[in-house]
C-alpha cells in the first residue's frame, strides 16, 4: 500500500476545494506554510544523511531575489515562471557550491553553509540596485497571463503553491525509494562502509544538496510572491534557524511531515505572537529543546509509514 | 599615509573588541566541543546588566570613575545567575550527543534567553554614555579617538594573556589541557571533568558577558543585540581554528584589519568581506589557520 501519494492527493483536493471558503489570512498562512515546507523538505533530505545546513536561507533568499528580479527588471509576474527561476538559480548555485560542501560533514558543513548565506546577506545589504536593507516590493502575482482579481490573487497563489508542493513531495518521495535516496541513512551511520559498498557518499550528498537548494529556491520565490516584499533578512542566519526548527519539528520519517510542521509553525507563530510578543521565541526554544530530547524523530516520527 | 594609519588604529580597536567577544567561544569549543550559540545571549545579558546597573549607579550619584568596576561586576552577576544553571541543568545531560545536536540545543537555549532578556529588561533601549565620555579622547594623525577604546585593547591583552598563562603556567590549566586532550582518561586519572566543564562554560560565558557590558557604553542596548555577535564571533573563531587561543587572536586581527580596510576604502563590501574570508578559510583549511593537530585516538 502506497499511502503517501494517496495522502498527498487528498491534501491537494482538500486545499483546492476548501480554498474559496477560507478567509484571506488563512490562505496566507497556508501558502507561507507551503513555501516554508518546501525548504524544510529539502532540509529533511540533508538531515537524513546527518547533515544540518545552517545556511539554507541562502537558497531561500536567492530564489526570492530571482523571482523579484524577474519582476523588477523584466516585468514578469507569473507565479510559475517566478518559481521556476527561483528553483533554477538556487539549484545552479548549489551545483557549483556543492563541489565544495559535499566534502564537509558535521559542524563544518553547518559553519560553511552559514558563512555562504552570510556572504549573500552581506552583498544584498549593500546593493543599492536591489534596495539594500529595505529590499523591494514584488509585482502582484499573475498566472499563465491571467491577472486574477484582487479577491482571487491569494487563492491563485495558494492553489499553485499546493500543486507545486504536492508535486515536489511526490518527486522527493519517489527519490527516497531510489538507491541514491536510500543511501542517506547509511551515510549518517557509517560513511566508510558506504564507500566500501562501492557508492560515493560525496556524490550522494552533492545530489541531495542540489535538490534541497532547488526546493528552497522554489520556496523562496513562492514566499516572495505571497508576501509581496523581499529583503536581505531572508538570507540572515535566523531565517535558517527557523527552517531547521521546522525540519526538526517534522522529522525525517515522511515527506508530508515538513509541510505539516511548517503549518504548525505558522499557526504557533501567529497565535503566540499575538498573545504574547515577548515570549513567543521562548516557547519555540522550549519546544525545540523538548523535541530534541524526547522526540528526536520529530512530531510525526511515530507514524510508521513512509 | 594618514588614512593607512587610521585603518590600523580602527583595525586594532575592532580586533580587540572581536577578540574579547570570541575568546569565550573558542575556549568553550576547545574544552567541551560545543559550538555555543548562547554565547550571543551572554553578550546581550552582559550588555543589559552593565547598562542597567551602571545607569543605577550613576543615577544615585556615586563616583563615575568606579563605573568601570560596576560594568565588570554586572557581567559577573549576570553570568553567575544563568551560566551554571544552564550547564548543570541542561547541557551536562547532552554531552553524549552529536556536536550538531548540541549546537541545536544551544540554539534553542538562545531563543529562550532572547525572551528572558526581554522579560527582565523590557524592549526599550538603554543608554549609558558616561563611562565612554569620561576618559576623553586621543588623537592619531588628526583623527580623534575615544580613549575608552584603549581600555578595550587593554582588556583584550589582559584576557588573552591571562588565559594563556592559566593554561600553560598553572596546575589547573595543565589539568584542563589534559581534559581537552582526553576527557575519559583524565576522568580515570581522578580529574573531576564535570567540574572543569562547569567552570569552563561559566568562564567562557563570563567573557561574552564582559564583552557585552564593556560594549554597552558605546552603543544603545536594544533587543537582538546578541544576534549579530554570534555569527561575527563564529567567523573569528573559525578563521583562527575552532578551539585555538592563538587562533582566536589571529582571527580577530584578520577580521578587524579586513573590516577596517573595507570601511575606509570600499564600504560596499564591509560585511561581505568578513564572511568571504571565513568561507575561504573553511574551504582551504577547514580546521582554521591555527588548527591544532587532532590527537589520534584508538
Amino acid at each position: 500500500m502506497k499511502r503517501t501519494p494517496l495522502a498527498l492527493a487528498a491534501i491537494l483536493v482538500v486545499v483546492l476545494a476548501a480554498g474559496p471558503w477560507l478567509p484571506q489570512w488563512a490562505m496566507f498562512i497556508v501558502t507561507v506554510a507551503f513555501a516554508r515546507g518546501l525548504v524544510a523538505l529539502g532540509l529533511m533530505l540533508l538531515l537524513r544523511a546527518g547533515l544540518v545546513s545552517f545556511g539554507q536561507a541562502l537558497y531561500f533568499c536567492l530564489g526570492a531575489y530571482a523571482a523579484g528580479a524577474l519582476g523588477r527588471f523584466l516585468g514578469v509576474s507569473d507565479i510559475v515562471l517566478e518559481m521556476l527561476a527561483g528553483g533554477a538559480v538556487a539549484a545552479l548555485a548549489a551545483f557549483v557550491l556543492g563541489f565544495l560542501l559535499a566534502r564537509y560533514r558535521g559542524i563544518f558543513f553547518g559553519l560553511l553553509s552559514l558563512a555562504l548565506s552570510m556572504i549573500l546577506y552581506g552583498l544584498l545589504v549593500k546593493n543599492e540596485a536591489l534596495g539594500s536593507t529595505d529590499g523591494f516590493n514584488i509585482l502582484r502575482s499573475t498566472l499563465f497571463g491571467i491577472r486574477p482579481s484582487a479577491d482571487w490573487v491569494r487563492y491563485a497563489v495558494m492553489a499553485t503553491a499546493a500543486v507545486v508542493a504536492v508535486g515536489a513531495a511526490l518527486v522527493v518521495d519517489r527519490y527516497l525509494q531510489t538507491p541514491l535516496g536510500r543511501l542517506a541513512p547509511a551515510i549518517k551511520d557509517n560513511e566508510i562502509r558506504v564507500e566500501y559498498m562501492g557508492a560515493s557518499a560525496r556524490y550522494a550528498v552533492h545530489v541531495k544538496y542540489v535538490i534541497a537548494a532547488a526546493l528552497a529556491g522554489i520556496g523562496g520565490a513562492l514566499a516572495a510572491t505571497t508576501v509581496g516584499h523581499i529583503d536581505p533578512d531572508m538570507a540572515y542566519w535566523t531565517t535558517s534557524g527557523e527552517f531547521i526548527f521546522i525540519a526538526i519539528l517534522g522529522g525525517t520519517s515522511n515527506v508530508i511531515a515538513p509541510f505539516a510542521a511548517a503549518l504548525l509553525y505558522g499557526l504557533i507563530h501567529t497565535t503566540a505572537y499575538d498573545l504574547s510578543p515577548n515570549t513567543w521565541q521562548m516557547s519555540l526554544g522550549i519546544a525545540l529543546l523538548l523535541l530534541i530530547v524526547f522526540l528526536p524523530q520529530g512530531l510525526f516520527g511515530r507514524f510508521g509509514w513512509r | 599615509m594618514d588614512q593607512l594609519l587610521a585603518v590600523v588604529v580602527d583595525g586594532v580597536i575592532y580586533s580587540a573588541w572581536l577578540f574579547i567577544a570570541a575568546l569565550g567561544l573558542t575556549l568553550i569549543y576547545g574544552v567541551m566541543k560545543i559550538v555555543n550559540v548562547t554565547h550571543g545571549s551572554f553578550y546581550a545579558l552582559g550588555a543589559y546588566a552593565g547598562a542597567s546597573l551602571t545607569g543605577f549607579w550613576l543615577a544615585r550619584g556615586y563616583p563615575a570613575a568606579l563605573s568601570y568596576v560596576v560594568l565588570f561586576v554586572a557581567a559577573v552577576l549576570a553570568t553567575l545567575v544563568f551560566a551554571p544553571a544552564i550547564e548543570r541543568g541542561i547541557l551536562r545531560f547532552m554531552y553524549a550527543k552529536d556536536e550538531v545536536v548540541i549546537l541545536l540545543i544551544t540554539y534553542a537555549l538562545f531563543l529562550i534567553l532572547e525572551d528572558v532578556i526581554k522579560l527582565i529588561w523590557g524592549v526599550n533601549p538603554y543608554f549609558i554614555a558616561e563611562p565612554y565620555a569620561l576618559l576623553g579622547s586621543f588623537e592619531v594623525a588628526g583623527m580623534a579617538y575615544p580613549t575608552y577604546n584603549l581600555l578595550l585593547v587593554a582588556l583584550a591583552i589582559v584576557f588573552g594573556g591571562g588565559l594563556a598563562w592559566f593554561l600553560t603556567g598553572t596546575r589547573n590549566g595543565k589539568l584542563l589541557r589534559a581534559v581537552i586532550h582526553d576527557p575519559e582518561v583524565s576522568r580515570a586519572m581522578g580529574v573531576n571533568v564535570g567540574r572543569f566543564y562547569l567552570v569552563t562554560f561559566t568562564f567562557g560565558s563570563l567573557l561574552a558577558a564582559l564583552a557585552g557590558s564593556y560594549t554597552a557604553p558605546t552603543v544603545s542596548v536594544v533587543p537582538g543585540l546578541g544576534v549579530e555577535i554570534i555569527v561575527l564571533s563564529f567567523a573569528v573563531v573559525v578563521i583562527g581554528g575552532l578551539g585555538s587561543l592563538p587562533g582566536a587572536a589571529l582571527g580577530a586581527v584578520i577580521v578587524g584589519i579586513v573590516r577596517s580596510l573595507s570601511v575606509h576604502y570600499l564600504p560596499q563590501v564591509e560585511l561581505f568581506v568578513i564572511y568571504f574570508v571565513m568561507a575561504m578559510v573553511l574551504a582551504l583549511r577547514p580546521r582554521g589557520l591555527f588548527s591544532l593537530e587532532e590527537p589520534r585516538k584508538i
